[in-house]
């Protein structure tokens, strides 16, 4: 139908995220600050400790930083997938989102347009930070830098999606620091991010099976497999499955009625 | 695997030369399993599971790769197994507990370490004679002839001696103290020079051949592993002369040495208490025995990486390779 106006929609929306983004360097660097500190801190003090176990994809014995590269690649996307949620609910008590959604295009592509932008500059990001990782001598194969872009675009589309619908919940900006507290921080701890599942499940079956039913567990997954140039179909279905729900969850938490009772 | 031309000629001729038409293989003796792991080197995967007898440690294969020799510790003899049928021919009379050898490159004369009775057994493997017994330190473990045969060197763990046994006449000849617990000695493919390391010493000794003497010490450091857990076992020299491998046992690491300059260029993490390791036929990659992960892992030495490792029997021990 109207592919122009949907392409100009689509522009508009990259070039507003992306000068958002220039604008707060201090993002870019904080987004690889973090899991900067988790590699080189946290990672050094495990370096023996956990050193020493061949789960897949893994073919040999791996050091902890390896390990623990792809649950962090994830955490710059879920950090920045909550933040842009926070910069809706911004954007909302502002009035700009209004105006963007009073946009005669359909909301659903708008929507869409805003999760692509966040995506995509959550990978410049996740990128820089794999080139780091280089450096501290985790290096996964070159051609699994290209077979982990898919896996990338789908988590952080998940996590956006996740982000999305959370802000269409969440009425005030004060309200955010629950999102970091009952969202982020648990998404984060209880996956295979830090320690592989068969890990948690020494100290309880409890934390294991919370941590299997973690749809940031199964991104985690689908990211590392991919790294190492492998598929993990049972993690893809599962970000996938997730990614929907959110996805359409998100969009009937913008419905142009909800918008106009709340402004 | 590819490989250069001329080793490519070199592997058909000798395949065309020996009765069995396989790929690479490495054997992998497992100490507690009583059996030989077999790997096909192409796949890296375990093809067979062969007994012998009790506590395999040591192993080498004949010069003409016929033939592999098995020390049976807690059986108390060398076996001596036919590798065309995997079956066991002979039994030598190694003397008790016997643990590592080395094969003259005579191909006949055995030197065999004999743990609990401070004696090397040389035994002639056609004859299956006993052609001598040299009264060495306490507990010899480590064994090794130079590439011209003219020595027969042995390492024993309590005195911390490397003790030098002239084949000719089967008489020690001299002495070289070296750090705690010397466990393996490793020749250079010129002979020039002697590689020992000391297990609990943390140390290996670079050993001048033509003087008998230490020209260098190497010690070795990894971030993040306790100084003590750094035990050197097994060493392996590259046949190009450019890389000695360390096997730093329970620190779980190989180091990589520049074998020209002795700088250590690396650490590559391993499995479990890393103890012998030998290079595949085209030496493309390095293989590992991890005693108590119950693996071998497989190093790429042109990568200088470890690419894999592979599930084997209980306390993988010795391993040798052929085409």
């Amino acid at each position: 139908m109207h592919l122009a106006a949907c392409m100009i929609a689509l522009k508009g929306i990259l070039k507003r995220e992306f000068l958002r983004f220039i604008h707060q360097r201090t993002r870019f660097l904080s987004a690889l600050v973090r899991p900067l500190l988790w590699l080189l801190v946290f990672a050094t003090g495990f370096r023996a400790a956990l050193g020493v176990s061949i789960i897949p994809p893994y073919q040999t014995y791996i050091t902890y930083e390896t390990y623990i590269l792809p649950g962090l690649c994830c955490m710059i996307l879920l950090f920045n997938g909550m933040q842009s949620s926070l910069s809706m609910v911004y954007d909302r008590e502002m009035g700009s989102m209004k105006v963007l959604l009073l946009s005669p295009l359909p909301r659903s592509w708008l929507l869409f347009c805003k999760l692509i932008a966040i995506a995509l500059l959550s990978l410049a990001q996740v990128y820089a930070f794999i080139g780091l990782g280089f450096l501290v001598d985790v290096t996964p194969p070159i051609m699994g830098l290209l077979t982990v872009l898919p896996a990338l675009v789908l988590t952080a589309l998940m996590l956006g999606s996740i982000g999305l619908f959370l802000s269409s919940r969440i009425r005030q900006l004060e309200n955010f620091a629950g999102v970091m507290n009952f969202v982020i921080f648990p998404m984060f701890f209880m996956s295979s991010a830090l320690y592989p599942l068969w890990k948690m499940r020494e100290s309880s079956e409890w934390l294991y099976w919370i941590c299997n039913v973690n749809p940031f567990t199964h991104a985690v997954e689908l990211v590392r497999f991919a790294l190492y140039t492998e598929l993990n179909l049972s993690a893809l279905l599962i970000t996938t499955g997730t990614t929907a729900v959110f996805m359409v969850l998100a969009l009937w938490g913008f419905r142009s009625e909800q918008v106009a009772r709340r402004h | 695997m590819p490989k250069p031309p001329f080793l490519k000629t070199l592997l058909i001729g000798a395949l065309l030369a020996s009765p069995m038409t396989q790929a690479a293989t490495a054997y992998v003796s497992n100490e507690k399993d009583n059996t030989l792991s077999v790997i096909d080197l192409e796949t890296l995967e375990v093809t067979d599971t062969i007994d012998v007898g009790e506590r395999p440690r040591g192993i080498a294969l004949s010069k003409d790769h016929s033939k592999l020799f098995i020390c049976a510790s807690d059986s108390d003899t060398v076996q001596v197994m036919d590798l065309a049928t995997q079956r066991i021919i002979a039994n030598l009379p190694s003397g008790e507990d016997p643990e590592q050898f080395a094969l003259h490159p005579d191909n006949r004369r055995l030197y065999i370490a004999n743990e609990d009775d401070a004696l090397v057994t040389v035994v002639d493997t056609d004859t299956h004679e006993v052609l001598a017994q040299i009264d060495v330190g306490v507990e010899p473990e480590g064994m090794a002839v130079s590439p011209d045969g003219r020595w027969a060197v042995n390492t024993s763990e309590t005195t911390s001696m490397l003790h030098w046994i002239d084949t000719e006449t089967h008489e020690l000849v001299d002495n070289t103290l070296v750090d705690q617990r010397p466990r393996h000695v490793e020749f250079s493919h010129d002979g020039s020079v002697l590689w020992a390391s000391s297990e609990i010493g943390g140390t290996v000794s670079i050993i001048d051949v033509d003087s008998r003497q230490i020209s260098q010490k190497l010690s070795f450091r990894i971030r993040g592993i306790h100084p003590d857990k750094i035990q050197p076992v097994g060493v392996k020299l590259s046949a190009d002369g450019r890389y000695a491998f360390v096997a730093l046992g329970p620190a779980n690491h190989v180091a990589v040495v520049d074998a020209r300059s002795h700088e250590i260029l690396d650490y590559l993490l391993v499995g479990r208490r890393v103890w012998h390791m030998e290079f595949t036929p085209d030496q493309k990659y390095l293989l590992t025995t991890n005693g108590v992960s119950g693996d071998v892992s497989v190093i790429d030495v042109d990568a200088m990486k470890v690419t894999k490792s592979i599930k084997v029997g209980r306390y993988p021990w010795g391993i040798v390779t052929l085409d």
